[in-house]
């Protein structure tokens, strides 16, 4: 048996080609597939066998690593359908998403600036309720509507969800580390 | 990430940072983001009889290398037409400021952002205004 490297990743594990995947199934069809190609079954193979092995268990990982993450699984899937998320090129995002990503960029470093941890983990809240959102929005678009211009555009704006997040958790650390006096002069309840 | 000298400079020393007031007369704003790597780039023109570029801001949220390029377009445009400004390109941004290939895309965030002021400016005042005087 070759990889047969025709076959997308859904049709690899055997899954529907869609964007709704049940982590459970993904996890057994991976494991399956995984115990079928492991090295140690090919121990006492020839050279090209084992070489084999190794390609269907690097295919496998891959497929695997794309689909659980469901970014990953939306542009896998994008690109199936000949759609391009243009994460790399597309820099014309709606004007009100990109002055709220300013705001809260702004909010971050004012944060930071004032070691204030709790507007910090507001911040952090709030986004992360706008992140559920737009993966609700996400699987819509590329479920039952299939729209797939809004697909794209929800994996650039979730991209710039995953930013700010981690310039929040930065300067959270970055407060952590810092002296635990100077939280306690921060303003008492933040802007939450 | 070896910056060269020229983002250094205008990465501490930024030109231009701020805004200008929502109503102020002849001012038109573009803004850009970048999927990829998250940064964010506000940038203003203002603009004078002539259809001249008389000033210019930015605010960007991003890299040296994006920050470097907001700062350097900001200072640039300043004296242009619209159209003239309109002309300017990615790569000559990338070239005075000697990014490197992976930070090209910092420069063309800030082509972009010149470009969508000056389609603001026009969506806002009229496509030919003082473009078309300048340029006689």
């Amino acid at each position: 048996m070759t990889p047969e490297f025709t076959r997308n990743h859904f049709e690899l594990f055997g899954l529907p080609v869609a964007y709704d995947v049940d982590p459970a199934e993904l996890e057994r069809a991976y494991r399956d597939l995984q115990g079928r190609v492991h090295p140690d079954r090919f121990a006492s193979a020839s050279e090209a066998e084992r070489r084999v092995a190794m390609q269907w268990a690097t295919r496998a990982n891959e497929a695997y690593r794309t689909l659980r993450n469901p970014i990953d699984r939306a542009r896998y899937l994008l690109a199936l359908k000949g759609f391009d998320t243009g994460e790399e090129s597309n820099t014309s995002m709606p004007p009100d998403f990109l002055m709220q990503q300013m705001e809260w960029r702004e909010s971050v470093e004012d944060g930071r600036a004032r070691h204030d941890a709790n507007a910090l983990e507001g911040l952090r809240r709030e986004i992360g309720e706008s992140r559920t959102e737009m993966h609700a929005f996400l699987a819509r678009a590329l479920g039952g509507d299939r729209n797939y211009d809004a697909g794209c555009s929800l994996v650039r704006k979730l991209r710039f969800l995953d930013k700010i997040e981690a310039e929040i958790d930065d300067a959270l650390e970055a407060i952590a580390e810092s002296v635990p006096a100077l939280r306690r002069a921060a303003s008492p309840k933040g802007n939450a | 990430m070896a910056y060269s000298e020229k983002v250094i400079d205008h990465y501490e020393h930024p030109r231009n940072v701020g805004s200008f007031a929502k109503d102020e007369e002849g001012v038109a704003t573009g803004m850009v983001g970048a999927p990829a790597c998250g940064d964010v780039m506000k940038l203003q023109i203002k603009v004078g009889a002539g259809g001249v570029i008389e000033d210019a801001k930015f605010k960007t949220y991003g890299c040296g290398s994006a920050i470097a390029s907001s700062s350097l377009v900001t200072e640039w445009v300043k004296g242009k037409t619209l159209d003239e400004a309109g002309g300017i390109r990615n790569t000559q941004i990338a070239e005075e400021l000697a990014l490197p290939p992976v930070k090209i895309h910092c420069s063309i965030l800030a082509e972009d952002a010149i470009k969508a002021a000056i389609a603001d400016y026009r969506k806002k005042y009229g496509e030919d205004d003082g473009a078309q005087k300048a340029a006689d």
